[in-house]
């Protein structure tokens, strides 16, 4: 037998050594084109916003004096109309949007796999299609002497009449195109309730009412506070909805931005509003993420 | 005494579509018995639990609880409860609210369930101190604790435990079966419990029952179990022994390859078959009339098992198992093994 000395033996890995080039951590390289993307795409768009909206009315530099007459505007030409809508359809959407996906992402949560990826697949498959063609699609189906209200007709002689053209309408598109987007994180909230301690609390003597609410959200709050979130503030800035399904029956604070920049020619006014909805979607981000675990969202902690 | 039949089960059977999971389960549990179903994995007990607590209905058969039907009755309107493999704790809530769980879910008012709480925590031996704790700052042993306390509070006719030491280690997990024991002995509750180990078995249980492939094939206290096994699965379930493949001949049991007659175990016809003998039981002779047909065989290794010595002894085409105390005199290495047929046991398998 020949003896082994210390240096035969492979080396003993020690804890890894955070690797380098340069200066520079090597984390930070990797880090590098999504930092681009966010200061050019994100952080600098924000801050030409931020300034034009201290612009002059109708101006369109970023460099003249600072004033608060946009805001002062929006004010007094009722522009705040606009805001409040949007900040309702928002609101009332995310609370529907909660009832709706909740039962449905249980149901996917407990189906077998197989049915579950079935599930998931008809959910996402329309999101393939352009959410204003799909818009569009609910339109030819709700008008008057659309699929609907013609086929009734044709077959019943009953008549629905145009179904458009209203708030209700501008909700269920809203609620339509956002389901996802509430489902899906509502699912992995769920998947933080483990089915034994369901069954637990089953044998503890639980009502369905009582483990729903001592059990189920609790645990699964925090999937479902960024599933209500996202929708919230995509819903802030909804558009299509109100333009396609409510042709126009109210207007929303993405509407006003947007004629504001094109035919309205006023950057600052435009800006301005911007403003004003990213500070509102903003604050509820800040709010919700102050009062949320993110490690214990991830599953790290149980 | 005559403890009143508190759970009974009429040949209960459990399919999954085309398999049979549990297979006419007889049985009946006595009030106030420490009762352990055990049995390898996928033999059926995670399965029988079920149906006993009521997370699964029995395919046929029925469940009985103080000769009330309650094949159909949901877990949660059953005095039954059970202590999770995993535990199952709240993650959310504290070591009291945890605890306090079954008692809120009766509409116990704050103050009594603060009482009931701190009394199942004593009893479960977690200090007071522990209440307001997250039970996620709790170790592997503390939420064992938790998880009897919570089942403690919530007052069962039958307490069942579903393997919750498998995953603690060794020596805690002998501190706690001994406390269980202990608490069931104090609280006089009836409990259920199921494990793969039999150690653990002999250890808590008044009653065994030993299951495989589905099927309930012994039931009997600790010790008949261990003396007295019904087929060879049982015997083996045990822990290490011997078999010795038999044949009749001239009135005796030969093993072929060892070129030994054996005398049957009292009772047993001369049949063709398995004798079974436990490592304990092999004696050495050296001098005397031997007690059976004598094999002879080297030593070729030894085991310190604590307070016991185990011998490896390499026969003709057989390794042998022999135990003896540990302050034993030392064997030589050739020796001469024998048993009595008291203590070899006969089965066809």
């Amino acid at each position: 037998m020949t003896d082994v000395t210390k240096s035969d033996l492979p080396a003993v890995s020690s804890a890894p050594r955070p690797l380098r080039i340069g200066a520079i951590p090597t984390g930070v390289w990797y880090a590098m084109p999504i930092l681009a993307l966010l200061v050019f795409g994100f952080l600098a768009p924000m801050v030409m916003v931020a300034l034009y909206s201290f612009m002059p009315r109708g101006s369109f530099s970023p460099w003249g004096t600072p004033t608060l007459e946009n805001y002062v505007d929006i004010v007094e030409q009722n522009f705040y109309i606009s805001f409040g809508w949007s900040l309702w359809l928002a609101l009332l959407s995310t609370a529907l949007l909660l009832v709706v996906a909740y039962p449905l992402a249980v149901a996917i949560k407990r189906a077998a796999p197989k049915r579950a990826v079935i599930l998931t697949v008809l959910i996402v498959a329309p999101l393939f299609v352009a959410e204003n063609i799909r818009l569009q699609g609910w339109v030819l189906f709700l008008d008057k002497a659309g699929v609907l209200d013609g086929g009734l007709k044709a077959m019943f002689g009953v008549e629905t009449g145009s179904l458009v053209t209203n708030v209700p309408a501008i909700v269920f598109g809203i609620v339509y195109v956002y389901l996802p987007f509430m489902l899906f994180p509502m699912i992995l909230g769920l998947a933080n309730v483990p089915p034994d301690v369901r069954e637990a609390a089953a044998d503890m003597g639980a009502t369905r009412w009582r483990m729903f609410r001592d059990i189920e959200l609790p645990l699964a709050a925090p999937g479902i506070l960024i599933g209500g979130l996202l929708c919230f503030v995509i819903s802030l800035g909804a558009f299509s909805e109100a333009k396609f399904l409510g042709k126009g029956v109210i207007v929303t604070v993405a509407q006003d931005i947007e004629s504001a920049f094109t035919f309205g020619q006023n950057w600052p006014r435009g800006s301005a509003l911007s403003v004003l909805v990213i500070l509102l979607a903003g604050s509820a981000v800040f709010i919700a993420m102050r009062r949320m675990d993110l490690e214990k969202m991830l599953g790290r902690r149980g | 005494m005559a403890p009143e039949t508190i759970l009974e089960l009429k040949s209960v059977d459990k399919h999954f579509g085309g398999f049979v999971a549990v297979d006419r389960v007889s049985l009946s549990i006595a009030e106030g018995e420490f009762f352990t179903i055990v049995g390898p994995s996928g033999s059926g007990k995670t399965t029988l639990i079920r149906l006993l607590v009521g997370m699964d209905k029995p395919t046929h058969g029925d469940i009985l609880l103080r000769g009330q039907r309650i094949n159909d009755t949901p877990a949660h309107l059953r005095p039954t409860c059970m202590v999770f493999q995993s535990l199952a704790l709240f993650p959310h809530m504290t070591v009291g609210e945890n605890v306090e769980y079954p008692l809120k879910c009766r509409n116990v008012d704050k103050a009594e369930r603060r009482r009931r709480a701190e009394e199942c925590l004593g009893l479960a031996h977690l200090p007071a101190g522990y209440y307001d704790r997250p039970v996620t700052k709790c170790s592997g042993g503390e939420r064992q604790r938790v998880a009897l306390a919570r089942a403690l509070a919530f007052d069962p006719e039958i307490l069942f435990f579903d393997e919750p030491l498998s995953a603690i280690d060794y020596r805690l997990r002998k501190t706690l079966e001994k406390e269980l024991k202990d608490i069931q002995r104090e609280t006089g509750k009836t409990f259920v419990y199921i494990t793969h180990s039999l150690e653990e078995a002999m250890i808590m249980s008044d009653r065994i029952g030993v299951m495989r492939s589905g099927r309930l094939v012994q039931v009997g206290s600790p010790r008949e179990i261990y003396k007295a096994p019904n087929s060879r699965f049982v015997s083996e379930f045990m822990g290490e022994v011997n078999v010795l493949p038999v044949t009749p001949a001239n009135g005796k049991l030969m093993c072929e390859p060892l070129g030994v007659a054996f005398d049957p175990p009292p009772g047993e016809a001369v049949r063709a078959g398995s004798l079974v003998v436990r490592p304990e039981d092999m004696r050495f002779v050296n001098g005397g009339p031997p007690p059976n047909g004598v094999i002879e065989g080297e030593i070729f290794n030894e085991y310190l098992l604590g307070s016991r010595v185990q011998y490896q002894v390499r026969t003709r085409g057989f390794t042998l198992l022999v135990e003896r105390l540990r302050d034993a005199e030392q064997p030589d290495r050739q020796i001469a093994l024998s048993f009595t047929p008291e203590d070899s046991a006969l089965f066809p398998e």
